[in-house]
Order: structure tokens, then sequence, then C-alpha cells
């Protein structure tokens, strides 16, 4: 059992290919799991949060289906068999 | 789905003209008789590139871009094959400290730095930053005189962004260079990047209550040759300038265009005083006077102008080329270019005395930059 999180199509090359990403330990909150999961793949952490660790604005994170700009965001909690889900937002032209 | 970018096989002597877009980059390959143009692309489908470069300094043959995704940020690539593979994908080697406060919104000018330094390079961002590499672009500083400016607190965003778009150092000297910015103007380091000044006497600010302040002016363009490098032509957002000392002070040259707002402005490679600039009627409507689209010369330094016209559509042709959509190879004579906000790209292969369509139905174009395929 192990929080897991779920890549957009564009990030998956980043990650190997992998459309799922799961993480070590036991995160307690999307911050403590973006931080494991920069560990692993920089490069996609680098693509969801900028360089001042704030989740870039036109990217959502998930846990389950909630947006965590709802639930407290870096710090929203998490279950050890949680998963994020990384989906770009409705914006660009 | 967009065809697969192969890549140009450029040889010696190729012209090849870079193009970025709101949805990819494309590259154009001619040898030098600029007749017939091979394009391949879309390279980044789908990703704005507002920074493209040709780095031949050394013996290089490198392709620098700045793709930005809509969503996931900027990076910054290079390819040494024409186009064929970029490197890059996986790093993000621009990053402001952590300290600043600040994130990397987009890369709007990509430099290579002055032939007697073939490894340094610059990058203009926003918000606004200079950023050097010494080591060939395997890393970037952000350079901490312009950082920690005392006046950065007073930069406000033009409809653009608050970007850092042109970087002009003087080829003789590593100590000096002149960047430009929007809003906050011209400003000049003559001790290599520890201080800066703003150089903008004579500059008009139509928005702001002083007309003429110290800085704050949108300055949306500066060009110059290498060969004279203290005179400068500068395009502001509403003024066409022209300095003689490296912008001590500023002499305005707008007599004979039908508008005097524009953002783009190229030198010709072998004479200092031949600009072009594409004029726009105004800020409110930023199309091309008249419904002509017509790209305006001055072969005396600015005292006169006259429109280019053949080739180019005369009615119905509500156009915008954007502050670095417009490009000179060096070749004699000249190759001048340009790209539309309507995705179309022209070409003149004669000093711009005459144009054709080089390509057309592009998405909208941000950056043209055209070069010689060869030794710096």
């Amino acid at each position: 059992m192990s929080v897991v999180v779920v890549l957009p199509a564009p990030l998956r090359e980043l990650a190997g290919g992998e459309a799922s990403v799961p993480l070590a330990g036991y995160p307690g909150t999307v911050g403590e799991a973006l931080a494991a999961l920069r560990t692993e793949h920089a490069a996609v952490y680098d693509r969801i949060v900028t360089e001042q660790g704030e989740v870039r604005q036109h990217v959502n994170l998930f846990v389950g289906t909630t947006s965590v700009r709802r639930t407290g965001g870096l710090d929203t909690p998490l279950e050890p068999d949680s998963e994020i889900l990384v989906l770009p937002s409705v914006s660009g032209g | 789905m967009p065809e697969t970018p192969r890549g140009l096989q450029l040889r010696e002597g190729d012209v090849l003209l870079m193009v970025g877009t709101t949805k990819g980059a494309f590259l154009f390959r001619s040898d030098a008789d600029r007749k017939r143009w091979e394009m391949d692309g879309p390279h980044f489908p789908g990703e704005e590139v507002y920074a493209l470069a040709f780095d031949r300094r050394g013996g290089r043959r490198d392709l620098w871009a700045a793709p930005a995704s809509a969503f996931f940020g900027t990076t910054l690539r290079k390819s040494v094959d024409g186009g064929a593979t970029w490197s890059g994908k996986d790093e993000r080697p621009v990053r402001f400290p952590e300290t600043s406060g600040l994130s990397l919104e987009r890369i709007w000018q990509i430099r290579p730095g002055r032939d007697h330094e073939p490894d340094r390079l610059f990058l203009g961002v926003e918000p606004t930053c200079l950023f050097e590499s010494a080591d060939g672009g395997e890393s970037w500083t952000a350079v901490a005189g312009h950082l920690e400016h005392e006046h950065r607190a007073h930069w406000t965003p033009g409809n653009g962004g608050l970007c850092l778009h042109t970087i002009l150092p003087d080829p003789s000297s590593s100590e000096r260079m002149l960047i430009a910015q929007s809003t906050g103007g011209v400003y000049r380091t003559d001790d290599g990047g520890a201080t800066w000044r703003a150089r903008n006497a004579g500059v008009r600010a139509e928005f702001l209550p002083d007309r003429y302040p110290e800085f704050g002016q949108c300055v949306h363009k500066v060009a110059h040759h290498p060969a004279r490098p203290e005179r400068l032509f500068l395009q502001n957002h509403w003024g066409l300038y022209r300095s003689d000392d490296w912008g001590d002070s500023w002499e305005d040259v707008a007599d004979g265009v039908p508008s005097d707002f524009g953002f783009c402005m190229a030198v010709h490679p072998h004479d200092p005083d031949t600009v072009y600039i594409v004029p726009l009627e105004s800020d409110g409507f930023r199309c091309t006077p008249g419904a002509q689209l017509r790209v305006y010369r001055t072969r005396d330094a600015g005292t006169s102008w006259e429109p280019m016209t053949r080739g180019l559509p005369q009615e119905n042709a509500y156009e915008t080329v954007l502050r670095d959509a417009l490009d000179v190879d060096s070749l004699d004579a000249a190759g001048v270019y340009f790209g539309t906000r309507s995705g179309r790209v022209y070409a003149s292969r004669d000093d711009g005395e005459s144009w054709e369509a080089l390509q057309e139905e592009l998405p909208p174009v941000v950056c043209v930059k055209a070069t010689v395929v060869g030794p710096a």
C-alpha cells in the first residue's frame, strides 16, 4: 500500500513512461508527497511546482475527486492508499 | 496529428530561419539564393516559443529554443543536429533563487554572448531578469545587479508581461551591456553587470503623469549594429528614437513614418544606419496603418523613412508584427524576414526592396530569427 501520483500524458515521458508513480515512505500530506516525488522524479516535480514551491497556476491536483485547492492545498492530509491525480486545467488557447 | 519534425541538414552557407509561434517552432532552410525553402516542424507542438537563437561561435551549430507549456512551465532546449533532437526536456536550469520570491514565467530572449567569450550566453526572462551562463548554457545564474535592482519594485508589467526582451552586449567590452524591458525601459551596465543605470533620457512614457521619467518607459525593442554599437535605435510604446552615445541621450527620429507605435526593429547586417521597422496604427488598434502591410526602412539613421511595399498586401491587411518577429540574415544583399500574428512569414532577399510570402497559415508568429550557417 502506498500513495500514488497519477500523471497526465505530457508528463509520463519524464517518469520513464509510467502513468502512475508509487511513492516511497508514507507521506502524510500532499506537500510531503510532492517532496517524495521530487526525490524520484525531479523533472516531473518541476513541471508541477514552481521554484517557489507553489503548485503551478494551471495545474490541478486532486485527492480522490476533490481539488486540493479546497482542502488545504499542500497541507491536504493523505491516507496510506491515497491517489493524487495531476491534471492540466482548462486553460490555454 | 502534426508531422514529426525530422530536423534540417544544415550545410555551410545555408540560411536558417527559425520561427517561433504560439503553438510551436518551425525551422526553414534555404541555400544562399533564398528562393526555395524547406520547412521542418512543428517543434514543441502546442507550446509557445517566444525565444529562439542560433549560436555559431566556436564552430558550433547550436539551436536554442525556449518552449513554454500553458500548464507545465518553461524549458530551455538545445539541438546540435538541426532540430532532429532537442536536449533539456527533463531539466530546468533557469531558476530564480528561492530568496527572490520569483518564479520563471517565460523566456523572452536567448542571446549568445560576445565572439571572444564563446561559452557565455544570456537570457532575458519574465518576470524581468537577466540570466547569464558561463559554461555554454549548462548552468544559469540570475545577474544579481539586475535581480536586486533598487527600481525593481517600480517595474510593472505591460500587456505581454513584465519582460526583459532586449540584450545588447558591447562586442568589444565585457563590461558594457545594454538591456531593455517592458516596463522599466533601457538600462546599461559599464561594470560587467554589477550595477545598472537607467538610460531613458528623452524617451517618453505616454501612460505616466511624468512623460519623461528616469525609468518606467515601455520600450518595445532596441537594436544596433555590432560595428557601431554606440548607435542605438529604439522602438518605444509610442516613439521612435536614436542614440549615438550608448543610450546616454535619445533623439526622436519618427519623422516620415505613419505612426511611431510599433514593436519590432532590426538593423541591416552591413550598414549601421539602415534600420527596418513595421509601424502599427496605435496602442488601441495594433494593426498596420491604413490596412497596408508596409515595412519602413531608413538608410540615413532615421533622418528619413521609406515604405517598402512591393510584394506586400496593400489593402485589407490588418496585420501585427511583434517585438521579436523581424530579423535579417548576414548576406549581401541582406535577407529581411518577418512574421505576423496571423501566421504569415514574409521574406525579402534584396535588402527589403521586394517581398514574398515564405509561409502562410502558421499559428500566430511571435519570434523570427535568421542566420547564415557557418563560422561566426
